[in-house]
């Protein structure tokens, strides 16, 4: 009896011998406690991969028109059918997650940190230029956010960057008053006092001991974001506001024929609009999780 | 209470008064002005006859000329003439608000319909699988786009039943049967979204709720489960919802500009970018002033139902 046990040094020394990686393991422990967070993370794995490698994956270039078969249903040549060019669909949808990520990323990102520097700002100096920054950010969330992006469109005319932009632009203020509603607790903290006392700038005292100590909110509005840019894209590129032709891009696709053929090649709709959904549903999914690790009481609207 | 509101109201004007500074610089940032939009249309493009409508419109005269003469008018609640028709503007979005109102309320009306039972019964089970079920809904409502959800809307009808809804907008009053056939679709379309947010913000706010110690108190002296959820519970948990619920209804007013030209509707969205296309400065302007005035109208009145029904707060 005692030889089918396995000594302790043992079982020691073999769990000693294949350690999992640290990344790995809270990784694992992470899709354990939240399993739909984890499908999440895993969809958007895939588009990342899947957008890096569009040209080993997708079957055709995105651009190369074959008139023998517009409006073609999907067949075993162009499993998701080709539009009114003759432009395979699948191609499309496989390069259009370049330009939804990169339009996602760069717009959170940019959206989130300036809107976190001006929120941990507006806590930290408090008084007259928190009030300031108030009346700016209520003046921002009562502006229509889409007659904010169709100026900015307007001014500076289509195309990925501006699209960028457009939508960068009213996420600022939404994420300053998040970021600034934790930075005030933070601005109570003994260490934000002991650090004025002992001499450092405001700037190091915003960058160093401020910013790192709301992060949590910053990360959570971070990764709404991206479903939210996404999302917005597609609507600007669907009014012709957004992305131009020819380049492939999800809400670009569904504008036009997509809508004028609904009847007879339903699957110009359905495809991309899918696309959208699955992406945006893939970050709100790990949006939640993380937000339920790291803040749980934190709401974003 | 009386000393809040009143400070509430007024602080509301500096609010509105950097809308239109924002919004009147804005428009005359984008480049090309009305009556450039209007010859592009025509053939002749002579100088003189641009000069002359110009100056027609007010357009030659300084800008804080411009501004001042518009805000007068809008504090004697005179929205002027739109540059494009010519017609009251008062008039043109009179046209408009019929329609965005319905809409709004049709899908509020889904949107309470949906979130309010399923978030509750998501919290009451929490992670299992209606949970599961409920939360899932609801994150996909908030991914899809309500105009693809139009397009596949029709699709569908059309595959099925060999139908679409009617294109062209009947008042309720005239044939309420005609007016729900065709704004059913878009009330369904945009309130699975507005759902999807009131059903996320009716759970946790029950979640929340749950675990107060009142909840506690009413379990242990043995009152029903539903009563401690209808009487106790959710009227806490509902003030979180009605906040989210106010402002969603605050942004369909104006916000549906998508779905509105998936619907083939004639509503604020669509005057919205139509006068925005055109440069039709006036028409934006009011326009963008009267969405911002419903938003902070009802984040006044959202603050004043907290009150109501938690007289725990207190207004400072």
């Amino acid at each position: 009896m005692m030889q089918t046990r396995p000594p302790i040094a043992a079982v020691e020394q073999a769990s000693r011998a294949r350690p999992l990686p640290r990344w790995l393991r809270g990784g694992l422990r992470f899709a354990r406690r939240w399993p739909l967070g984890a499908v999440g993370a895993a969809i958007i794995v895939v588009m990342i991969l899947v957008a890096i490698a569009a040209p080993l994956v997708a079957p055709y270039h995105p651009l190369e028109t074959d008139f023998a078969a517009q409006f073609s249903p999907p067949t075993l040549a162009h499993w998701l059918g080709t539009d009114a060019f003759g432009r395979d669909l699948l191609s499309r949808l496989i390069y259009g997650s370049r330009t939804a990520l990169l339009v996602g990323f760069v717009s959170a990102f940019v959206g989130a940190t300036l809107g976190a520097l001006i929120g941990v700002a507006s806590a930290y100096f408090g008084g007259r230029i928190d009030l300031l920054m108030q009346r700016l950010v209520d003046l921002f969330l009562a502006f229509p956010i889409i007659i904010l992006a169709l100026a900015v469109v307007s001014i500076l005319g289509t195309g990925v960057s501006n699209v960028i932009m457009a939508i960068t632009v009213p996420m600022i203020p939404n994420c300053a008053r998040v970021v600034r509603a934790s930075a005030l607790a933070v601005r109570q903290m003994p260490y934000v006092d002991a650090a004025r006392a002992a001499g450092y700038g405001h700037g190091r005292i915003i960058f160093r001991h401020m910013l790192p100590n709301v992060m949590a909110p910053y990360l959570i509005m971070l990764t709404a974001y991206v479903g939210q840019a996404i999302l917005l894209e597609a609507s600007l590129s669907f009014l012709g506001l957004g992305v131009a032709e020819p380049t492939a891009a999800w809400g670009l696709m569904l504008r036009g024929a997509a809508v004028e053929f609904a009847e007879t090649a339903p699957w110009l709709a359905i495809f991309p609009g899918l696309a959208i959904s699955l992406g945006v549903f893939a970050f709100n999914l790990f949006g939640d999780a993380l937000r339920d690790a790291l803040d749980p009481k934190l709401r974003v609207l | 209470m009386h000393r809040y509101m009143l400070r509430r109201l007024l602080l509301m004007l500096p609010t509105l008064l950097g809308v239109a500074v924002l919004v009147f610089l804005l428009m005359r940032v984008v480049p090309g002005d009305i009556v450039e939009m209007r010859f592009a249309e025509g053939q002749f493009f002579n100088a003189e006859l641009v000069a002359k409508e110009r100056a027609r419109l007010g357009l030659d005269r300084p800008l804080w000329r411009q501004f001042l003469d518009w805000l007068w008018g809008m504090v004697r609640l005179d929205f002027g003439l739109s540059m494009w028709s010519g017609n009251p503007i008062a008039h043109e979005i009179a046209l408009r608000l019929q329609l965005s109102l319905q809409l709004a309320l049709m899908a509020t009306v889904v949107a309470v319909l949906l979130a309010i039972p399923l978030g509750t019964l998501a919290a009451l089970r929490q992670d299992t699988w209606v949970d599961y079920v409920a939360r899932v809904f609801a994150i996909a409502g908030l991914a899809m786009p309500s105009f693809w959800l139009g397009i596949v809307m029709f699709i569908i009808l059309l595959a099925v039943f060999h139908w679409i809804p009617p294109m062209v907008f009947t008042p309720l009053w005239e044939n309420p049967w005609q007016n729900l056939a065709q704004m059913i679709w878009p009330a369904l379309a945009v309130g699975y979204r507005f759902s999807a947010v009131a059903m996320r913000m009716t759970r946790s706010a029950m979640l929340e709720v749950l675990r107060e110690d009142y909840i506690r108190t009413a379990r242990a002296k043995g009152l029903w489960q539903r009563l401690i959820v209808k009487r106790h519970a959710l009227k806490n948990a509902l003030l979180p919802v009605l906040t989210v619920i106010g402002l969603e209804f605050a942004f369909l007013l104006g916000g549906l500009v998508v779905t509105e030209q998936v619907f083939n509707l004639n509503g604020l969205g669509l005057l919205f970018v139509q006068s925005v296309a055109r440069r039709d400065y006036t028409l934006v302007q009011a326009l963008v002033l009267l969405v911002a005035f419903v938003y902070i109208l009802v984040n006044f009145c959202v603050d004043l139902l907290y009150g109501w029904l938690d007289p725990r707060l207190r207004y400072q």
